[in-house]
């Protein structure tokens, strides 16, 4: 069985808060969730599948299901990190094709920004029974030293620079401005990124993406009802997922979870790299998105670095616009999980919704992807390929 | 020449891992080697990753080679976090120490130190040879 066209996205929202100290967290997720119904036109008494992650308040999808007043046939609560809301797009496309439900409302939301948490920088808190936490807690490892290894890695072994990191940065900056919800909406230059205050080697402080409070979306239908709502059609032609971790201490940064996944991905939908006029990449570093580019096969092994460089990902100037809406590097990063904003610019760009600055012409097909936990230890990773029907 | 003054966050051993730290305290390495496949791994388990094996431990020489690293500069404390390639076989999360974070590089040779943590066990580090 494949999820090819067997269902479609028919709605999405993006709450336009970056930052939402007088919001509570349950709230951010009926707003977006009544968003996203709303752009679909259909109502609450419409869903009958329900997808969330561990951003989630309460046990796995229950507290969330009895506050938001929904009475589902389907729930999926799978947290795969930041990828957990692409892979809950292809989740909700199998349960649509098996028939388990109909209309499926996935929803992200988060306060970090509001909270004060030091995202990437402060080691975060792993209870004593996760397996690998008594062997990494001691040394430290925080979100940005965990991926800053992979990029000292890839500079090691592909000569990339931060200049050509630094690109990718750009590229979301030159977008951003055109965003007016955007947290950082300054275009900046790659002198900026690379005299930008050291984080965690080699990652600057402009190599990393924002903190801001937030959430989104996401409405998946089975055709048949999509083709009755008002929205142009997005069908989802395929997926992949895959898990990538240390393999018993055969640690290889050389990929990431995104290659498999990509393959997968590809081989469902039946397109390639260079059919694909829009792309989201989950950029909570840059370094994340060269490997993702670079892991789907949209240049060489060890080439992310000349690809990104000047200016080949900034829309109606490179040849593979990313991140129109500023990504994570510039515009938001609700919970401090990037998939879903990712599958929402995807959307807008195949609907033909996206900031008329940065609309890429012709937008028939678009590729969403993202990794969710550690780059350079264990990591979830999911793509979704979409196209306008 | 710097040093790792941040407090280092003890480890809860359990019974699967006694060994490990208990060697650690003695100032050994040690990892983990199927009895069934023969290959070493990391970090230790009582059944083989790859094979679902038994296994048992094995003394390591303690030395290895940085396969990556990365100095964390947005700290109170800067300190060097590291993937080690150990020459037993499989690589290990660590921190650099007693060392200029500024001279490190990948393939530098490294040998295992033990360093008190903040009321538990030693923990296994890094230095370059």
């Amino acid at each position: 069985m494949s999820i090819k066209k067997a269902a479609c996205i028919a709605g999405i929202y993006e709450h336009p808060t970056r930052h939402a100290p007088d919001k509570s967290l349950a709230q951010l997720h009926a707003e977006v969730a009544k968003g996203a119904l709303e752009d679909a036109g259909l109502s609450k008494s419409d869903v009958d599948g329900y997808f969330c992650a561990g951003d989630a308040p309460g046990m796995g999808p229950i507290s969330m299901v009895d506050y938001l007043g929904l009475k589902p046939r389907h729930v999926d609560s799978t947290d795969v990190g930041g990828s957990s809301y692409l892979l809950h797009v292809s989740h909700a496309a199998q349960a649509i094709a098996a028939g388990k439900c109909d209309v499926a409302l996935i929803t992200l939301a988060g306060k970090p920004r509001s909270e004060g948490m030091a995202t990437g920088t402060a080691p975060r808190v792993v209870a004593p029974s996760v397996p690998d936490a008594q062997f990494e807690q001691p040394y430290a490892p925080t979100i940005a030293n965990m991926y800053a290894m992979v990029a000292m890695r890839h500079m090691h072994d592909w000569g990339t620079t931060s200049e050509q990191l630094a690109w990718i940065k750009v590229a979301a900056s030159h977008h951003a401005q055109h965003n007016p919800h955007a947290l950082l909406r300054n275009v900046v230059t790659v002198e900026d990124v690379v005299n930008s205050p050291m984080v965690a080697s080699p990652l600057h402080r402009l190599d990393c993406c924002v903190i801001t409070d937030g959430g989104g979306a996401i409405i998946v239908t089975r055709p048949e009802i999509a083709k009755k709502l008002k929205k142009p059609i997005v069908n989802i032609l395929g997926a992949g997922e895959s898990p990538k971790h240390t393999d018993g201490g055969r640690i290889d940064l050389s990929y990431t979870g995104i290659e498999a996944a990509g393959r997968r991905a590809w081989e469902e939908s039946g397109v390639k790299p260079a059919d694909m006029k829009y792309a989201s990449f989950y950029d909570s570093f840059t370094i994340t998105v060269l490997k993702q580019i670079e892991d789907l096969g949209f240049c060489a092994k060890g080439a992310g670095g000349k690809f990104v460089a000047d200016g080949n990902l900034i829309s109606g100037i490179g040849k593979l616009p990313f991140n129109t809406d500023g990504g994570g590097l510039c515009s938001n990063h609700p919970a401090n999980r990037g998939g879903l904003t990712k599958v929402l610019e995807a959307v807008r760009q195949l609907r033909g919704e996206a900031h008329p600055a940065v609309q890429v012409k012709n937008c028939d097909l678009a590729v969403a992807s993202g990794t969710g936990g550690s780059l350079g230890t264990r990591h979830g990773a999911a793509v979704l390929v979409m196209e306008r029907a | 020449m710097m040093t790792t003054q941040r407090k280092i966050l003890a480890p809860v051993a359990n019974v699967e891992t006694q060994a490990y730290w208990d060697a650690a305290d003695a100032g050994k390495l040690l990892v983990k080697t199927c009895r069934s496949c023969g290959e070493p791994h990391f970090y230790p388990r009582a059944l083989c990753p790859f094979c679902f094996g038994e296994t048992d431990w094995q003394e390591t020489n303690g030395e290895g080679e940085i396969y990556s690293f990365s100095v964390m500069r947005r700290a109170e404390t800067p300190y060097a976090i590291a993937f080690v390639k150990l020459d037993a076989g499989p690589t290990m999360m660590s921190n650099l120490v007693d060392c200029d974070f500024d001279g490190l590089a990948i393939g530098q040779r490294v040998r295992v130190v033990f360093q008190p943590s903040n009321g538990g066990h030693k923990v296994p580090m890094f230095t370059p040879v």
